[in-house]
């Protein structure tokens, strides 16, 4: 089962890597992992994307909330909540295909933000999953590079992950 | 430097230090007597601060590694972080199997790395070694110094994560430019640190443990299991308390042994992959197993999907991790094993409530059937020595009071099994990582600080040559240990796998050329007495035991041949085991 859990971690230095290595060590997955300084520059959040049976998911959380400069886990995936995902996609774009190619950024309500004679590059918000439809639906079109954040992810309603 | 010896006064703001010197009087403050380390580039400002004061007294060992376990055994004994000082590079290095050992072990310690100025870090610099990606996975938390103004707090940080929670080594890694003398610094050292990030659980969930005594209470095949967690949680006293209210039979694990009276007799051994067959048979077919400060390691449950099939669990452990780690527990308990055994006990003697009295007799009955079935029985008539004799020889004449710090191999299940340990923290051991290597550096970090006691080094040829040099240390500081060479000739628990698995194939388990282990104890300055016969034991152990302040090191021939029994088949149940070498369950 996918799991997206949040992370709240002391914004030092060793903090990641030791996050980081706890899932190496102890042969936990990693699916993608997206990270950035919160408002309060001393917290960064974390939203890693990993998968696993419910008692591997159970001591993922435990093991994150033993390293020490773990402020606070929670498994957002668990109840209702919000995954989004930044994608930058550089596409082979000459005249026959420009078309195309625009129309499918539209339909999925991507938009194109850089322009050569030869390549678009379409920026897409949305779901993992909304992104990799989207590659699907490229479908012939040459594919010249794929830049993906990982998701992040929030709870919904009123339940935050803070201090 | 008159700044440092000058002032006592902790509350003086404005006393002014060098790092280095903030490195040592932070140590003092926080009541350290003994460091344990070896001096290098890297941390000589360090060490020039530890020549300017008398408070924390430093041992030279003769081998990083031995620093570790020195500190570590401390700990053990007392409860109290041990704490380390080594330099950068080798030095660091020679620490990390010292490390893992306490981390695998839950043992609280303080280990000070040296390490290159700042500006080089990252440069492949002389003596550089990345100490804290090397100790990350091996190690509770690590830190490095990046202020020397900073040098008192983190100093108090690292004891504070070391000793709360579940223990654990912290290692605290100290650039060379942190330490200039010349510059001096405000001093101030914090009495209390709250972490925002790192809060511990004390007590335990009320409901929880309420559940936990009604599950108790209902029980008619009780067990209680007792681990490590309840020596370095100190609840020897409420968990002896607990069982002898209710006459729960009681099994301790290879870390937890001493944590219940070995001589009580409710006392049914230790349980696992050499424990007892009364206690492995308990185990099995309990319907409530009480599980305290203990993990459901593999070397207890042997194969999980088999494990106590009929069981209700109750798991009391600090460490949420470990609960529903290996086995699932019915009811777990986060927090300290010593308060929330009191709330148990509050609870039962509030209820005044006991487990069904008839059922628990046949329970008892059925147990006491199981003791008589291998009862701790080995061959006494061969003529050659026994190991399992030495030991209760050794547990006689120590009156069962000493510190017994074992190394790994066949000698330390001999040890566990044999010598009945009563008290806490007597029994001191690396169960969780097995390093040979420990034993002898172990044993001097007790005599040290417990000068007045029996210290035993049980060990194996094997196992003392992995640090030997020490016995050069012990001199140095008088340190009277006893070392009890099992001296089988072979890597006996390799040879005896061998035996079992590979149609005794004994790839290298024989080691040849074995030095004179009296000549060599004698050359070190100690005194060294050769044992080969059952005849000489007793004498050479009266002999031995007289001379208080010297170390003396029995070199004691014993049969090549023993296995350790009992031993439970691997992939088994907990109640699958060799009983001899022709007899199994
Ligand atoms: C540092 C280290 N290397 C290897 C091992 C694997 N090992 C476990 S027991 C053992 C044999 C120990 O021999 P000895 O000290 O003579 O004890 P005996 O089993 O003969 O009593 C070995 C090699 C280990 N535990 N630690
Ligand atoms: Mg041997």
């Amino acid at each position: 089962m996918r799991h997206i859990i949040s992370v709240l971690l002391e914004n030092e230095s060793g903090a990641l890597a030791r996050l980081v290595g706890l899932f190496a060590q102890r042969g936990y997955n990693i699916d993608s992992l997206n990270v950035a300084p919160t408002d309060d520059p001393t917290l960064s959040r974390l939203t890693l994307v990993t998968h696993g049976n419910d008692q591997v998911i159970e001591q993922i959380s435990k093991q994150l909330h033993k390293l020490i400069e773990v402020v606070k886990v929670s498994d957002i995936s668990e109840a209702a909540h919000i995954e989004r995902e930044l994608m930058l996609v550089k596409v082979k774009a000459s005249a026959s295909q420009r078309e195309e190619v625009k129309r499918c950024a539209d339909i999925f309500r991507g938009q194109i933000i850089d322009v050569t004679p030869v390549t678009y590059t379409i920026q897409l918000v949305g779901t993992s999953d909304k992104l990799d439809a989207f590659i699907q639906a490229l479908g012939a079109t040459p594919i010249l590079e794929v830049v993906r954040s990982g998701a992040s992810g929030i709870a919904r309603g009123e339940k935050t992950l803070t201090l | 430097m008159t700044s440092q010896t000058k002032s006592t006064d902790l509350t003086n703001p404005t006393e002014m230090l060098s790092g280095a010197a903030m490195v040592i009087r932070a140590l003092a403050d926080e009541g350290v007597e003994y460091l344990y380390g070896y001096p290098g580039g890297a941390v000589l400002h360090i060490y020039d601060a530890l020549f300017q004061q008398n408070k924390v007294k430093h041992v030279l060992v003769r081998h990083e590694q031995a620093a570790t376990h020195m500190a570590d055994a401390y700990a053990r004994a007392s409860g109290k972080a041990g704490v380390v000082l080594v330099t950068s590079g080798p030095g660091a290095t020679n620490a990390v199997t010292g490390i893992a050992t306490a981390y695998m072990d839950s043992i609280p310690m303080v280990v000070l790395t040296g390490q290159v100025m700042s500006h080089l870090i990252g440069g492949d610099a002389f003596q550089e070694t990345d100490m804290l990606g090397i100790s990350r996975p091996i190690c509770k938390h690590n830190m490095s110094v990046r202020r020397p103004e900073d040098i008192p707090y983190l100093i108090k940080k690292a004891f504070h994560i070391a000793q709360t929670g579940r223990p654990g080594p912290v290692v605290l890694d100290i650039p060379k430019d942190m330490t200039m003398p010349n510059q001096a610094y405000a001093y101030h050292y914090p009495k209390d640190i709250s972490l925002r990030s790192y809060q511990p659980k004390q007590q335990g969930h009320a409901g929880q443990i309420k559940k936990a005594v009604s599950a108790l209470l209902t029980a008619k095949k009780p067990i209680l299991y007792a681990g490590g967690g309840v020596i370095m949680g100190g609840a020897s006293t409420e968990l002896t308390e607990l069982a002898q209210l209710l006459n729960l039979p009681v099994t301790n694990t290879l870390m937890g042994l001493g944590a219940y009276p070995a001589g009580d007799k409710q006392f049914i051994g230790m349980l696992g992959m050499h424990g007892s067959y009364e206690a492995n048979q308990t185990m099995h077919h309990a319907d409530v197993i009480i599980a305290v400060g203990a993990r459901f390691d593999d070397r207890v449950t042997n194969n999980t999907k088999k494990f106590c099939p009929d069981a209700t669990i109750i798991h009391i452990d600090i460490d949420p991790a470990s609960i529903s780690k290996t086995v699932n527990a019915h009811i777990p308990i986060v927090g300290l094993v010593q308060p929330v055994l009191r709330d148990m006990l509050a609870i039962l003697k509030q209820k005044k409530k006991k487990l069904d009295s008839a059922a628990l007799a046949q329970w008892w009955q059925q147990i006491e059937q199981w003791r008589t079935v291998h009862g701790g029985r080995y061959d006494t008539t061969a003529p050659l020595l026994k190991p399992q004799y030495v030991i209760e020889q050794v547990s006689k004449i120590t009156n069962g009071e000493a510190y017994v710090c074992s190394d790994v191999g066949q000698h330390q299940m001999f040890a566990a099994q044999y010598y009945p340990f009563n008290k806490p923290n007597r029994w001191i051991n690396s169960g969780g990582l097995g390093t040979m290597g420990f034993g002898l550096p172990a044993a001097m970090g007790v005599k040290l600080n417990y000068p007045d006691a029996d210290v035993v080094c049980v060990t194996g040829e094997g196992s003392i040559q992995m640090n030997i040099q020490e016995l050069s240390t012990c001199k140095q500081y008088g340190l009277g240990v006893k070392i009890i060479n099992l001296n089988n000739g072979y890597l006996g628990m390799v040879k005896q796998w061998q035996d079992m698995n590979y149609e005794s194939r004994y790839a290298s388990s024989y080691m040849d050329s074995l030095p004179d282990f009296v000549k060599l104890a004698e050359a070190y300055g100690h005194v060294g007495i050769r044992v080969t016969t059952p005849e000489e034991l007793q004498p050479a152990l009266e002999r031995a035991f007289a001379l208080k302040d010297q170390l003396v090191f029995l070199d004691i021939h014993i049969d090549p041949k023993e296995h350790v029994y009992p031993m439970q088949v691997p992939g088994g149940a907990m109640n699958d085991m060799f009983l001899s070498k022709t007899e199994r369950t």
